[in-house]
Formats: structure tokens, sequence, C-alpha cells
């Protein structure tokens, strides 16, 4: 009985692994990124689930963080950087003339490597978005806005006496949560996250992990990391690039256990590819 | 494994489970070849031997369990690497289960030390236990191989096996039936065709570990079963020969 339950397991599998979401919020179609005369990404075609945590893994100048950079465009602040192809987020596309550069950053907020609390009050570093985009109204608003996302990034409970207190003061792992919180403020659609565990010990990981499981409820999360471990805990779906190439998406179940693509298959398991 | 890791570590120990796992199999192999023919020889030295092999064979299972277990740990294998430590736990369990219904087969031939044999009972289970030992072997070699075709056809020799079994169940009936004295040795017999049929699905189950770990998926097809015996029933004879 077991191989025959086992056999159902992996064709419910199967149909997953020629992927192509319906439910997609964020798509890239042929997108294709130079930084000057060197081309970065070639001919990305990328599909993300809304309220997934989708994982972008590979080797150092793969191109994932410049995939991730475009999503926001934040690959706009370099001069030599261009963009060709088409990012659209829920069907809009985010290159067009009417798109505000802030407005698209409200709705996909970016959380980096290392924690950049501002060097405020933690009240006011959560406070600062909804403040510039004028998402409040009174002050009892505000506070329950900043009260409502430190909760959501589970540091509420230890923050709530010393608000008025530095942010750079917490600790590293509080400072990444506070980072979070700071993001989630402005009520975005997506969350970029570039490496946002690499600067913090497993208990701190940890946390911001079982941070982006809750989340993702609500956000759809696109996180950039080196550890495997932490791409197959953390993600439902798993990007392999390799070369500015993408080389394999799917189920990260699969990507893990049986993956396709020989290069995903050497990296992941520590070959010389 | 046409690549090889980084760290070299992880490959020596990737290639200490697998020669563990052969050298388990290689002594299981010569159990069912041993039990068989201490059996047919009602030679008592060798089935103690039989039974004495079976605590290696149980040392070399626990030695692979910690160091799968140890190499999930450390390394937290992924992908091809996680396939085949995983395939040589259940493997190596596997091996265990038919080194242990060897040793079962010597105890019973203990039991038989002074009984003789009847028809031609003895010969079929005799050919029973070569083919499921040339099962082990070949599973073995395309364990070590990674050979799918291999494993494949051996997952579909296991049904010739479930027909001897068939065969011999009804013939050790029938033997019974004739003569009530011969049922201490049809019964030992019928468990020890047993004994060979459930080797015979475990070195199955090895052929389908074999399959997951060259492909990542388990066998599409139903492998085809044969074994009837549960079916089986003497019907009583109510009309007297007056």
């Amino acid at each position: 009985m077991n191989s025959i339950v086992m056999r159902e397991n992996i064709n419910t599998m199967i149909e997953h692994s020629d992927f192509a979401p319906e439910n997609s919020i964020i798509s890239a179609k042929n997108v294709d990124v130079f930084y000057g005369e060197k081309q970065a990404l070639f001919n990305m075609n990328l599909d993300v689930v809304e309220n997934s945590v989708t994982a972008l893994i590979g080797p150092s100048g793969c191109g994932k963080s410049t995939l991730l950079r475009c999503f926001n465009r934040m690959n706009d602040v370099i001069p030599i950087c261009h963009v060709e192809g088409s990012i659209t987020l829920g069907g809009q596309d985010i290159h067009a003339s009417n798109v505000d550069v802030v407005s698209l950053r409200q709705k996909v907020g970016m959380v980096f490597q290392k924690p950049n609390p501002f060097p405020k009050s933690i009240y006011d570093n959560i406070a600062y978005g909804p403040r510039i985009h004028g998402m409040t109204t009174s002050k009892a608003e505000l506070d329950e806005v900043v009260e409502k996302s430190l909760k959501r990034a589970g540091l509420w409970d230890e923050v709530k006496d010393r608000l008025d207190k530095l942010g750079t003061g917490l600790s590293g792992g509080q400072q990444q949560r506070l980072c979070i919180a700071r993001a989630i403020a402005v009520q975005p659609k997506v969350i970029l996250m570039d490496e946002p565990c690499s600067a913090l010990d497993p208990i701190a990981t940890a946390t911001v992990e079982e941070l982006i499981d809750e989340l993702r409820e609500r956000f759809t999360i696109i996180i950039v990391t080196h550890s495997m471990q932490q791409a197959a805990r953390v993600s439902m779906h798993t990007a392999f690039f390799h070369l500015g190439n993408l080389v394999e998406y799917g189920a990260t179940s699969d990507i893990f256990t049986a993956p396709k693509d020989e290069r995903t298959q050497n990296y992941i398991t520590g070959r010389i590819g | 494994m046409e690549n090889e890791h980084i760290v070299k570590s992880f490959d020596e120990e990737l290639t200490q489970i697998e020669n563990m796992t052969l050298e388990m199999g290689g002594l299981v192999e010569t159990q069912i070849l041993e039990s068989i023919i201490a059996l047919c020889n009602r030679d008592q030295e060798l089935a103690q031997k039989v039974r004495l092999d079976d605590k290696t064979v149980d040392v070399l299972e626990s030695q692979i369990n910690d160091l799968t277990l140890r190499t999930l740990a450390l390394r937290q294998p992924l992908a091809t690497d996680l396939r085949s430590v995983i395939c040589a736990l259940k493997v190596s369990s596997n091996l265990e289960r038919i080194g242990d219904y060897a040793k079962n087969i010597s105890k019973r031939t203990q039991v038989l030390a002074d009984i003789k044999s009847v028809g031609t009972a003895e010969r079929t289970i005799k050919r029973m236990g070569e083919m499921v030992q040339k099962m082990v072997a070949d599973v073995l070699d395309a364990y070590i191989r990674k050979d799918l075709a291999m494993a494949d056809e051996i997952r579909l020799r296991d049904e010739e096996v479930d027909y001897i079994h068939n065969t011999l169940f009804r013939e050790l009936l029938t033997y019974m039936m004739e003569n009530p004295s011969n049922i201490t040795l049809c019964m030992h017999l019928l468990f020890i065709a047993r004994n060979l049929e459930r080797m015979g699905d475990h070195a199955t189950g090895i052929a389908e570990q074999v399959h997951y770990v060259v492909t990542g998926s388990a066998p599409e097809e139903r492998r085809p079963k044969a074994d009837k015996t549960s079916h089986m029933f003497v019907e009583e004879n109510h009309e007297s020969k007056e």
C-alpha cells in the first residue's frame, strides 16, 4: 500500500514542476539587464505566486539580486544599469511612464542583508513610511500602525516600553525585525528580502524565518539566500539561477529532492559543476 | 557520481555508506545460499553458522544507521545525495530482514535434523532459494551501478518466486493430507517457503529504492503479484467411499 500512496504524492508533485502559476503577482517577461556593456540577466521569465514565499538561489554573480532589485526598480539608482523586457505587478507594467517609483516602492518593500534602521527612535523608524506616504490622519492612528507593525514583526513585546529609544541600539536580530516592521508599516503587497539572515545568529535567524512564515499570509515574499537550508525551510517555490539565466523554477520540495537540471543538482549538492 | 563534491570527505562518507551496504549484502547473499544448503543436507553446523552470521549482519545494519544519521545531521545532503543516503538506510533495513529470514530457515533446519524429506518439495525450495539469492545478488549490482533498467527488471522477477511459492503451498498441503506424520516437516517447509517468498519481496523493495535513487520518483507501474496462498483452502470431502 505504501508504494501506491507514494506514487500519488509524486504525481501531484510532477504537476507542479512545469511551472506556470495562475495566481502570480509579479511577472517578469523576457527581462534582460545590462550593467554598461555587461549583460547580467538573460531573457528572464518568472512568475511569482501571490501570498507565498519564493526563494531565489544560485552562486554569487548569478543575477538573483539583480532580478530582485528589478522588482522595485532599485536598479534605477545605478546609472550604468538598464533593464529591458516587461515586469508587471498585479498586471501593471512597473516601467510605465505613469508609475511613480515612490509609490511602487511602497507596494514592493525591501529588507537588506545588513539591518539598516534609521538613526531615529524605534517609533520613528516605523512611523517614517506612513508619514511620508500620508497614510494616517491622526497621532492615534499612527500609534496604531506602529503597534500593529511591531506586533506583526514579533517585536512589540520586546520594545513596547522603549519606543523612544534609538532603533540602532537593538540587537542585530531585533534590528532586522525592526526593518521588516518598517517595511510592512506601509502595507506593501510584496516584500523583497536580500539575504535577510546572513548577518544574524541561528536564534535570530529562526525568529526571522518564523516571521516570514507568518507574514506570507498577508504578503508575497521573495527572498534571496545563500543558505540552501534556509531556502528549503522557508520557501514554497525556488528558482535557481546560473550565469544570469533562470535554470530551474518549481516547488521547493522538488528542487531539493529531485532537481531536473544537472546544474541545479551540482549546485545544491555542493559539487563542482 | 560523475562529479565530485567540493568537500572531499563528503564523497568519502557517501562511498563508505555504500560500501558497508554492499558488504552487508554480500553477507546476506551467503546466508540465503547456506541456509538452503544446510536445509537440504540437514547440515547442522552450516545452519549454526548462518545463525551466527546474522549477528554480524545486525551489527552492520546498526553501523549503517549511525553513519547515515551522522551524514544527515552534519552534511544535510540534498537531491541525489539525500536520495542515496535515504536509500542506503532503507536497503540496509531490507537486507537485515532478509538475513532474519535466513536465520529463521536455519532454526527450522535444526528442528528438522532427524526428519527425512518427502517428495520433491525440498528440491523446489532449493530452486526457489537460488532464484531469490540471484535476485538479491543482481539487485545489489543494480544498486552499485545505479542501473535503472536492471532494477526495473528485477522488480518484475518477484512474480516467478510467487508462482513457485503457490506450487509449493499446494504440494505441501497434499503431503499433509496424505499422511499426518508429514505434518511437522511440511509445516516447517511451508514457513521456509514463506520466508523465501518474503525475501523476494524485500529484494523487490531494494529494486524500487534503486529506481527512486536514479529517477527521484517511485516506479509508476504496479508490479505484478502472484502470491495466491492467502486465498487457498482445502475443501473437506464429506462423501464417504463405502
